[in-house]
């Protein structure tokens, strides 16, 4: 992968007793939409606050636009949306985005457009005078997606951004993720809410207890592809010659299977033709984010 | 540098728009309204005309002006303490802290930048409470304290000092924590200064030690005692007469030793705050 923006090697955060972290190996090309997608718990704030250097590792390397972990260069070029976002809430919006400007060194009419332009992209123009404390939850979120954004950073770290939104403040930040994507900017997206995940994201990681358990491909594939065929006289041969394609996951009737990749579809059924099986259907399911999460998480996950 | 000062108006920001300023400035008038009215009626009553009745009238205005000055010190000192005892430990615990570190700043500098905000408000509180009563004085019966050089800047410097304690224990502790222990040690001192002036006068020696190492690891109460002995007109001085009567006076040894304090608990603070996860 080229010129990643995130790069971790083995991270690990040990909290006393407690292994909150055990060991996130992954890497984030540019202007990738990159979802961390886990169950309470599993170490996915803890990860991401080490990858800000707002928490120091225990163990393992990361580096951050190339840079080691919280070094000042690199988070200039980052913004940052924590989870449930909170500012001085007797700031209106206008002076919480001015205050986040200077932070970055920001200052000036550049500081003063940009939060105009800003104020206007997260639809909060005509609230920009008024205090933060009176903000709605779901205006509150959006001020603080603002927040981040106001240094036209290289990559943005979005913790539950969508969670207290409604379904239109949802589609916003949706529509603003994407025009991140278009812009070459990275995200890294935390998130269990696995719609938004699916709609928005690129590529995602699994993590379980602190460890990634599975990486997925979702900007030109389905999740996972799942194929049921109702075919008469299957014998051995035709399951040893059907797992060329994929694994079966019940031998029927009907066979079930998971498939490789959607360009195996089309050869599932001119091999079984073939063979002189008598095809008689082939349905394909496409699995949900959600069926495959609660499949990588297991059942001996509990809720978190 | 800019963090720094962008922090520091901040804190003076949030003092104007959550109406800390006011409510301050309200006390302190109200304070200075009772400061002023008692005063009056005290310099009424003093009204002699032979030497022995205007020795007597000098005196009584001198001590009633430390009075002033001793509740303006107690005032800024709680301030000192209160003011500033939830800013780091409540902007950790609900996460505010989160957006500001991850910002291309130091840590440290949203330490001092704090730090510097709240030493103009408590520098400013100081100044209009000290200021206002030594005006009502001199405008009342025209004198004025002597070595306010030394004796204001002491007051300050204690003020910093429990100042310091407060932001120092907010980047490690609780805010309730924070709270009990900088009143704690001001307790300690205060106890120690007094148990130091006790031990002069019955010649304990053991109970002295005690006092001074009580003073040593909180010299909070020291830099009142030195301020007072000096603004005391010489006469009080040299009678042991007056509201602070001292047996002992503290060291200037002891005015090194609270600017050392100041800097090397806010370097420990800086420290500490720059490595604690968030």
């Amino acid at each position: 992968m080229p010129d990643p923006v995130i790069e971790t090697r083995g991270l690990r955060k040990r909290f006393g007793p407690k292994l909150a972290v055990a060991e996130l190996t992954l890497s984030v090309p540019r202007g990738e939409v990159f979802g961390f997608l886990g169950p309470n718990g599993a170490g996915k704030t803890t990860s991401l606050k080490m990858l800000l250097g707002l928490v120091p590792p225990s163990g393992g390397s990361a580096r951050v636009l190339g840079a080691p972990l919280g070094d000042r260069k690199a988070l200039a070029r980052v913004g940052f949306l924590p989870e449930h976002f909170r500012f001085h809430d007797w700031l209106t919006g206008r002076e919480l985005l001015r205050v986040h400007g200077r932070l970055h060194g920001l200052g000036g009419s550049a500081l003063e457009q940009k939060i105009e332009a800003l104020l206007q992209r997260v639809d909060l123009l005509d609230a920009g005078e008024r205090n933060v404390r009176e903000y709605s939850k779901g205006m509150l979120q959006r001020i603080g997606l603002a927040q981040a954004l106001i240094h036209d950073p290289d990559l943005v770290f979005l913790d539950e951004p969508t969670s207290g939104l409604d379904p239109i403040g949802r589609l916003l930040v949706r529509d603003m993720i994407r025009d991140l994507r278009n812009q070459g900017v990275a995200v890294f997206l935390n998130s269990h809410l696995l719609g938004e995940v699916e709609a928005t994201c690129d590529r995602v990681v699994f993590i379980k207890q602190g460890r990634t358990v599975r990486e997925l491909q979702l900007a030109d594939a389905p999740a996972s592809i799942e194929v049921e065929l109702r075919v008469e006289g299957a014998d051995d041969g035709t399951f040893d010659g059907l797992a060329q394609f994929g694994a079966i996951l019940d031998s029927g009737p009907p066979i079930r299977m998971t498939v490789r990749e959607e360009a195996a579809l089309p050869d599932i059924p001119a091999w079984l033709v073939g063979r002189g099986a008598r095809l008689y259907e082939m349905r394909t399911v496409r699995r949900s984010l959600e069926a495959l999460f609660l499949e990588v998480m297991g059942e001996d996950q509990r809720p978190g | 540098m800019s963090a720094l000062i962008t922090i520091a108006r901040l804190t003076l920001h949030e003092a104007v728009r959550r109406r800390i300023l006011v409510a301050a400035a309200l006390c302190g008038v109200a304070f200075l309204i009772l400061f002023g009215i008692a005063f009056h009626f005290l310099a009424l009553d003093q009204q002699g005309r032979n030497f022995a009745e205007i020795i007597q009238r000098r005196a009584v205005f001198a001590a009633f002006t430390l009075v002033g000055l001793y509740a303006t010190n107690f005032l800024t000192v709680m301030t000192a303490v209160l003011l500033p005892v939830d800013t780091l430990s409540g902007e950790i615990a609900t996460g505010v802290m989160q957006t500001i570190a991850s910002k291309p700043i130091r840590r440290s500098s949203i330490v001092l930048g704090k730090w510097l905000g709240f030493a103009i408000l408590i520098l400013g509180y100081l100044a209009l409470l000290a200021g206002g009563v030594l005006t009502i004085v001199k405008l009342r019966v025209g004198i004025l304290p002597p070595n306010l050089h030394i004796g204001l800047p002491l007051m300050m410097l204690e003020a910093l000092l429990l100042l310091t304690v407060s932001i120092a224990g907010g980047t490690r502790f609780s805010t309730v924590t924070n709270g009990v222990l900088a009143f704690g040690l001001y307790g300690l001192a205060f106890l120690g200064g007094w148990v130091e002036q006790i031990a002069t006068f019955t010649n304990n020696a053991t109970v002295s030690t005690v006092g001074t190492v009580a003073s040593l690891i909180m010299p909070s109460e020291s830099m009142w005692q030195l301020a007072a002995y000096s603004m005391q007109p010489p006469i009080a001085r040299a009678i042991g007469a007056g509201p602070f009567m001292f047996g002992v006076v503290p060291t200037p040894a002891m005015v090194v030793w609270a600017g050392g304090y100041i800097v090397v608990l806010l370097a420990i603070a800086l420290r500490y705050f720059s490595k604690r996860p968030l």
